[in-house]
């Protein structure tokens, strides 16, 4: 007796953390995933699907020394600053070397949020077997714990990837910034909400975690949300007593010689260095996936999808940001949040590699490579929050209007019935 | 402990240096710098057969010293990957200038060992475990001993005799060593001088090619104690070999009624049938989502083969890197045949193997 396994695509994951891409499957119908008929063929999107892997194997059978070298390059680069970042405010009074100070921590903290712990939590090198960059184990600098972002991250965004009611990312349940999206009176502060995200993005990252939307709509149990939300306590309490309590204490020392505020503007060059780097993480993070022509799916087009669709769903709804080697760095190589998307384990360094055989294949089959820079993405995002945060006219648009309740309650029946159709002939055979 | 490395150590340094220690500070000094991981410097490599090496190692500060009998998780980088294996400690514990060194057999497609035995050079840093393992001398040791080793198996014996020899143990030791022949034999040289002690003594069996005229042979056999005058349920006795000598022993001990007399380790897993026709059910990894049809190899095996990566060590169910969960099911321990279903408890997933279905958090 065969039986039905779980996983009908091959897990190709370097880590036993991050278990995509499982692709969405509907129990009840083998009728494949429409996504990317516009473009391609089945068999075509088999044989994209094909040369992706090709390209990922390729990278993964030449991993070695250097690219060990090149994450602790990093990571030296990293806490070489943070160091000195950490000594240069303790320099309140002399104002040229405190601000660097501030902006080595920032710095340092960018690195350890991006290039390394968002890389290596998502196992990037896992397969070097070093404690010291192993996705299981590592945990940032970042008021979010890492095992709860690794789940809302690493499995669910980076599997359901702008699958509308899958993907708690498209706006975060807090913006509207897709047309599909119902659009609620909130919607209309989409912009100076956005500003105030970006200013404490690391704590907005650490809600989203706790998924306390998830449990109020009975879709995690109380344990699991009970356990979210004492990691994030603990969390919130060593990062806090560390950057607003203990380094300011070890100011205490100066208080003598420079004066009781010291410490206070050690307590000011943390909070800076913090709002730096939330400022940063924040722009990067919404120019990979807000900016206009980004596509998102809906989950009946994504059902059963094969392995070429997966691919081609991130590489739609995935946006690059084009710049210098060292912009590359800071962002984590998270600029090449396309090819981040086709093969979020491979180490981020690879990226600009794999750029070239995904532009190759962008051009053969006629498909969108959505790339830009810095300012134009941004651009494109800000335009996107003040678009979709205006009522729209249509009043199926608007979530608690009548049409749209309607609408979304006949959709649940139509999903029902679908469902009860596809089973009679199981019970009556 | 020093003062420095104890402060180092603190809570108030932990909390400055929060969420890492500050062991990942230290170590962009320098490696061998580190308030808790143990490194270790290659003092010399020696070659004991054609395939046999010790490698003598001199560990930083944080290492606490070993108990003649135990082993170490050994680490080294090769290619930008940490391979980390199990090795016996192989030294005397008397060393006075701060060394110690292990003994390892190359084993053909053993990479690690390989690598140590053909490549290893002196001065590489090595990354090491504190050293573990329960198979070791007491505190106050008895004036009469039998050491029993098989093949490779006679590292953490030989650590034991060392030691004994070094600290004036004046009991009688015995020593009973089984190799294929005079040539696989390691130590070789060391033995010759432990059995000129007065109070030692040494006798070696060749199972493949006998020496001649010597008076035991064969696999053992409950007449070798005989032979050698040993009343086993009055000798504390220690074996450490392959599964087949062990099982010999055991089930000799049993018999005799003297079983609390006996320390054991096994050298060596006995390999699993691969393809068991009787492996039924499905192994199920609960992190990664996978499901995947029993093939009757042991978990860990399973686990890679199903392209994931859990974390391993020795491979021999010592070093309990591998120690993950098991939610539900029924496994058995490859080496002892026992069988373990609980619900919700630890095992070490490079020796267990599936029984029926299986669901471990990985």
């Amino acid at each position: 007796m065969a039986k039905k396994k779980l996983a009908p695509i091959k897990p190709h994951s370097a880590s036993n953390h991050n278990a995509a891409p499982l692709s969405l499957i509907n129990k009840h119908s083998d009728k494949p995933a429409t996504i990317g008929l516009e473009y391609m063929t089945y068999d075509q999107l088999d044989d994209f699907g094909r040369e992706l892997d090709t390209v990922r194997q390729r990278v993964l059978d030449d991993l070695g020394q250097k690219d060990a070298d090149y994450i602790r390059r990093v990571i030296k680069v990293q806490k070489a600053s943070e160091v000195l970042g950490r000594v240069g405010i303790l320099f309140p009074f002399f104002l040229p070397v405190f601000i660097v100070g501030i902006a080595l921590l920032a710095v340092a903290k960018i690195l350890d949020n991006m290039e390394i712990g968002h890389n290596v939590m998502h196992g990037q090198y896992d397969w070097m077997n070093d404690p010291m960059v192993d996705g299981a184990r590592y945990e940032w600098d970042n008021i979010a714990p890492s095992q709860d972002w690794k789940h809302g991250h690493n499995y669910i965004h980076h599997t359901y990837t702008n699958i509308h009611g899958m993907d708690r990312d498209i706006g975060y349940n807090l913006f509207r910034i897709d047309d599909d999206q119902p659009w609620y009176g909130s919607h209309r502060f989409n912009l100076p909400l956005a500003f105030l995200l970006m200013l404490v993005f690391e704590w907005g990252i650490m809600y989203h975690g706790v998924e306390l939307d998830q449990y109020l709509h009975g879709k995690i149990t109380k344990e699991d949300f009970q356990g979210r939300k004492k990691r994030a306590m603990q969390k919130i309490r060593r990062q806090v007593f560390k950057d607003y309590i203990a380094w300011p204490v070890v100011g205490l020392a100066l208080v003598p010689f420079v004066g009781w505020w010291a410490p206070l503007a050690i307590l000011g060059a943390n909070i800076a260095a913090n709002i730096i780097r939330n400022v940063w993480t924040f722009c990067i993070i919404f120019c990979g996936h807000f900016p206009a022509e980004v596509q998102t799916f809906a989950e009946e087009d994504a059902q059963n999808e094969s392995r070429g669709q997966w691919y081609l769903r991130q590489l739609l709804g995935s946006a690059n940001i084009s710049g210098h080697a060292p912009f590359h760095l800071m962002t984590g190589n998270l600029s090449y949040q396309i090819e981040h998307h086709l093969f979020p384990d491979i180490p981020a360094r690879r990226y600009p590699q794999v750029a070239e055989d995904v532009k190759r294949l962008v051009e053969q089959y006629g498909l969108s490579y959505n790339s830009g820079r810095l300012s134009k993405q941004m651009l494109s995002v800000v335009r996107q929050l003040a678009k979709f945060g205006i009522k729209p006219s249509d009043p199926y648009k608007i979530g608690n209007s009548p049409e749209s309740k309607a609408l979304r309650r006949a959709k649940r029946e139509e999903a029902a019935r679908r469902t009860e159709d596809a089973r009679t002939p199981h019970l009556t055979s | 402990m020093g003062i420095i490395r104890r402060a180092l150590r603190s809570r108030p340094v932990a909390s400055l240096t929060s969420p890492l220690t500050i062991d990942h500070y230290l170590d962009q000094i320098h490696p061998m710098l580190a308030a808790e991981n143990v490194r270790a410097r290659v003092v010399e490599v020696i070659r004991e057969t054609g395939d046999a090496s010790t490698v003598v190692l001199r560990p930083n500060g944080t290492w606490t010293g070993f108990i003649p009998g135990q082993h170490v998780q050994f680490g080294v980088e090769v290619e930008g990957k940490r391979r980390i294996r199990c090795f016996s400690v192989s030294s005397s514990r008397a060393a006075k200038d701060g060394t110690f060194s292990v003994s390892v057999k190359a084993h053909p497609d053993g990479y690690v060992s390989q690598f140590l035995h053909h490549q290893l050079k002196p001065k590489t840093i090595v990354y090491l475990s504190q050293a573990e393992g329960e198979f070791v001398l007491p505190k106050d040791v008895p004036d009469n001993l039998l050491l029993m080793s098989g093949g490779s198996g006679v590292t953490p014996v030989m650590s034991m005799i060392r030691t004994l020899r070094d600290s004036g143990h004046r009991g009688a030791v015995t020593f009973l060593h089984y190799a294929r022949s005079r040539s696989d034999e390691m130590f070789s040289a060391d033995l010759d001088e432990l059995a000129a002690e007065p109070n030692v003594t040494v006798k070696r069996i060749y199972t493949r090619e006998p020496a001649a005229n010597v008076d035991l042979q064969g696999r053992f056999d409950i007449d070798h104690l005989e032979h050698l005058g040993i009343d086993p349920t009055s000798t504390l006795t220690y074996v450490c070999g392959p599964a087949g000598l062990i099982a010999g022993v055991r089930d000799t001990y049993a018999e005799l009624g003297a079983a609390d007399q006996l320390r054991m380790e096994y050298f060596k897993v006995p390999s699993v049938d691969l393809d068991a026709a009787d492996a039924t059910g499905t192994l199920s990894f609960d992190g990664a989502g996978i499901e995947a049809a029993n093939s009757g190899a042991t978990i860990l095996e399973q686990a890679e083969a199903a392209g994931l990566k859990p974390e391993f060590g020795c491979r021999m169910g010592v070093c309990n890197t591998c120690a993950i969960k098991k939610n539900s099911g029924a496994v058995r321990h490859v080496v002892s045949g026992e069988i373990r279903a609980n619900t919700d408890e630890t095992i070490k997933i490079c020796v267990q193997v599936p029984i029926g279905d299986v669901n471990v958090a990985l």
